[in-house]
This record gives structure tokens, sequence and C-alpha cells, in this order.
């Protein structure tokens, strides 16, 4: 039989889609900035594998050329990403939903075999509740990635006025660097969710939206005796 | 009159989740038309009236100039920028740009104007800057493009000159203006980064004069700030109630651009 299931609160719906455009604004303004000074690359032994970015990219884009307009876009957008995270941060904590989210002891064990159920390996999942274990660390991580944005973020904005957070940065050139790390984080976590997403299927995607789940609660199943087949 | 209202009926399963679907996804709809549509006013949104501040988007305008007024909150001659060991400043300082200090300069023929608010103009040669007790800093320059540099200046700070030379008056004014030879290049600062005790008057760049393509022979160095703030030849030095103009807010830029 049909049921609902609740899963996702109002509040919690509501902050993760307010995120999403405003974190894809963070982004795009974040990149008309980084152009102007674009000397990360990934570099091992003297040789690099990958420069940020390659000018094609920034041509696709429009990047090239808009440090003013991008720093305008950023310092506005900033105050919306801070508060729409603190308000999804402190009602996790007061409404006690942190439970369903934090990893636990066992969820780092549990994450390997989830991940290995999710890439066909095994066949079973470990059981869980809301969130499964790779889920609990991955929607943790991403809400301490963006605390650690709004921190470098505040580290290389204010270098003056805060400069025991930019200390706590390792300095003004680390923090613009952990700031851009942090933002190839979000791009690699939004792959992979919306994968994900796509393979958990409707039921799961409209939970995000509607807030609840369909399933189907069996009838209680009627116990019929079968003879023991220890006659041979 | 007949009361034709019947007892309610709980509604089915079915009902229930279509219900639920249709006002969730109803309000996913209008908002995410609503984001698109603002988001479009915006990012078309005409641009500022020119004046002091100009290029941006109006509305984007605002906001910095409200951001301004909401981070002087933290403002204070108290937050120090980092110093560093002068063995850690660059040998090579890095040259962005030579606006306001381009050629035909005769460096003998220059001299300090500082036109005071009463509209007296005072002037300076640089031996009467170097004889006033000189300070000498090491710090991480920033610049909006996102490059940092350690660097080693030195020169009179801002609050020393302004005292030493009965400046004082000025400071209860709002603004500092200040101008290269030419006029090509200006800078607009509020009085408390202004009078900042790292905000220096150098004439000194790694224990030597400055250099030319480096604002020689007297230039501002104000850690507070972002380098677009650090002009180069400072030939005259303004106080004022209004912003006096400034290279970069024209272009776009935050007039305030503080660190």
């Amino acid at each position: 039989m049909k049921a609902i299931k609740e899963k996702h609160s109002l509040l919690m719906r509501w902050t993760h889609w307010v995120n999403f455009p405003i974190l894809t604004i963070m982004i795009w303004s974040g990149m008309l900035i980084y152009w102007s000074n674009d000397v990360y690359s990934i570099t091992l032994f003297g040789h690099t594998y990958f420069k940020f970015f390659p000018q094609g990219f920034y041509d696709y884009f429009h990047f090239s050329k808009r440090l003013s307009e991008g720093m305008a876009f950023h310092f506005l957008f900033m105050w919306f990403f801070a508060l729409n995270g603190i308000i999804y941060v402190l009602y996790t904590i007061i409404s006690g939903s942190w439970r369903e989210l934090l990893p636990q002891r066992k969820s780092f064990k549990e994450a390997w075999l989830v991940l290995l159920h999710d890439l066909h390996i095994r066949k079973m999942a470990p059981p869980q509740n809301k969130y499964n274990a790779a889920q609990r660390i991955a929607y943790t991580a991403i809400i301490v990635m963006g605390f650690g944005s709004l921190i470098t973020g505040l580290a290389i904005y204010k270098p003056v006025q805060f400069a025991t957070i930019t200390w706590l940065c390792g300095g003004y050139h680390l923090a613009r660097i952990l700031h851009f790390a942090l933002t190839i984080g979000y791009v690699f976590f939004f792959l992979i969710h919306i994968v994900q997403v796509i393979l958990a299927g409707w039921n799961n995607f409209r939970s995000v939206i509607s807030g609840f789940e369909i399933v189907n609660e069996q009838a209680k199943p009627v116990i019929t005796p079968t003879p023991a087949e220890d006659g041979k | 009159m007949e009361n034709k209202k019947q007892p309610k009926k709980e509604l089915t399963i079915d009902q229930k989740i279509n219900r639920r679907n249709f006002i969730s996804f109803g309000v996913f709809g209008v908002m995410g038309v609503a984001a698109y549509k603002g988001w479009r006013w915006l990012y078309t949104a005409p641009k500022e009236v020119a004046g002091v501040t100009a290029s941006a988007k109006a509305p984007l305008r605002r906001a910095l100039n409200q951001t301004e007024l909401a981070m002087r909150n933290f403002f204070s001659n108290n937050h120090l920028v980092r110093t560093y060991p002068k063995s850690m400043a660059a040998k090579n300082v890095r040259h962005n740009s030579d606006i306001g200090v381009k050629g035909g300069f005769v460096i003998e023929d220059w001299k300090l104007q500082v036109i005071k608010h009463t509209g007296e103009i005072l002037t300076f040669t640089i031996d009467q800057i170097k004889a006033l007790p000189k300070t000498e800093i090491v710090y991480d320059f920033k610049c909006v493009e996102g490059w940092d540099q350690i660097q080693y200046w030195g020169g009179l700070k801002m609050i020393d000159f302004i005292e030493h030379f009965g400046l004082a008056e000025e400071t209860k004014l709002a603004y500092v203006g200040m101008m290269t030879p030419d006029k090509a290049y200006q800078v607009g600062l509020d009085m408390p980064s202004a009078v900042h005790p790292q905000t220096i008057l150098a004439y000194e760049m790694n224990g030597k004069p400055i250099p030319m393509n480096h604002g020689a022979p007297l230039r501002l160095i104000i850690p507070v700030k972002y380098g677009i703030k650090n002009l180069k030849r400072i030939g005259s030095i303004t106080f004022s109630n209004t912003r006096p103009p400034d290279y970069w807010a024209r272009s776009g830029y935050d007039y305030y651009s503080g660190l």
C-alpha cells in the first residue's frame, strides 16, 4: 500500500534551492575576479598538468576583463550566501536534524560499502535511515566547505580588519589559494551530486521539492507454515 | 437555507500526494521564475549616473556603498596590517601601471601642493618632508587583481605630516584627495584610512629613493587599501567633505576599496 513518508523539512528544501543559484553566481563572479590573476595550476615536479584556466575556457564563458563587475557581484551575493548558510546551520542544530546528517563512527567504514554498492561491486548496501553513510560524509563536508569559503573569503576581503582570520587561514596568499581550491571542490561535488540524483530517481528528487517520499508499506505478511524438508 | 455542506471526507493517499506536489512544485516554479526575473533585472540594470563614481550597474554601486558602511564598523586604528622582516621583502618590486607617472616630468621642479579647505595653498619640498622622522614598513602589498607581494617602503607617516605642518583642522573633514602632477591619476580616501598609523607618504623603496616608475619622488603607501589607492607621485593633496575624484572608481571599482 502506498504511503507518504516525510523526508526533508521545509527549511532544508528552501535553503538548498536558495543556495543553488547564489553559489552559481558566487562561482561565476569569482571567475571574473580570478581571471585577472590566473596563476594557479597543477604542477608536479616541474611539469604542469593543468593550468587554471585555458584561454578557450575564458572565451567561452566571457570571463575576460570583467574584474570590477565580478567584485561588485561577489561582494553583494556574499551576504546572501553567508546568511542562507547560517540559517541552515542554525536550523540543523536547533531542530536536531544534525543527528541524521553528521557522520557517525561507523559511517567511515560504511561509506566504503556504499561506494562498492554504488559501483555494483557489492550487492547489499548497509542499512540506513534518511542518509546513508556516504551521504552523511558528503553533505557534512559540503557545509564545512561552505564555512571554509566564508572564512577564507573574509580573510582575503578584509585582511587588515580581520587579520586574525587571515592568520588562521595561513596568511593572505594561502587564503586565496584555499578559497579557489574550495570552489573547484564545489564543482566536483556538483558533478557527482547530479549523477547520484539522476541515478536515485524521481522519488528521491521530488522529496527535495515536496518534502516526502512515497513508500510501499507492505501489508503484514501472513505466516504460512511450510512442511519441514528434513525427511529425505 | 439548506445546508449543503457535507462532512469532509478524508483525502485518499493519492489526493494527498497530488495536492502536496501541486503546492510544492507550484511554489518552486513561481520562485524559480521570480529568481530568474530578479537576476535579469540586476544583470541588465542601467549603469549608474556618471559622477565621482561611474561604470558600475546602479544597484551594484548602491550595494558596494552599503557594504562599505557595514564594513566600516570593523575599521580601527588598532587594526594593523601584518608586517614582516626586511629580509622577506621583494627585490623586484612589481610594477603594474604608468598612469599618472608617464614621461615629461622633471623631478627637480617637483613640489608637493597642499590645498586646505579654506582654499589656502601650501607647498613643500621633498627635503622638508625627508627632514621629519622616517617610518619604515615591510608588508604584503595587495592588488585588486589578486596578486600580493611583500614590499619594503619608507617615508613620512601621513598623520605625522598633518600634525607637524598644522593641518590637524583638516582631519575634521571627511575625505582626502590626491592627484598626480599631470592630474591623470587621482585617489579619494576616507579620512580614517588616510590618517591610519600605517599610511605613509613614501620616498624610499627597499631603502633607496623611489624609482621613477614607482612614483618618484613621493608616493602614497596605504596598507588599509588595495594597490589602486596607492597613488604614485603625489602632486597635490586636498581635503573636503565631498568625495574627491578617483581614477578607478570611475571604472566601476569600489570607491573605498578597503582591506
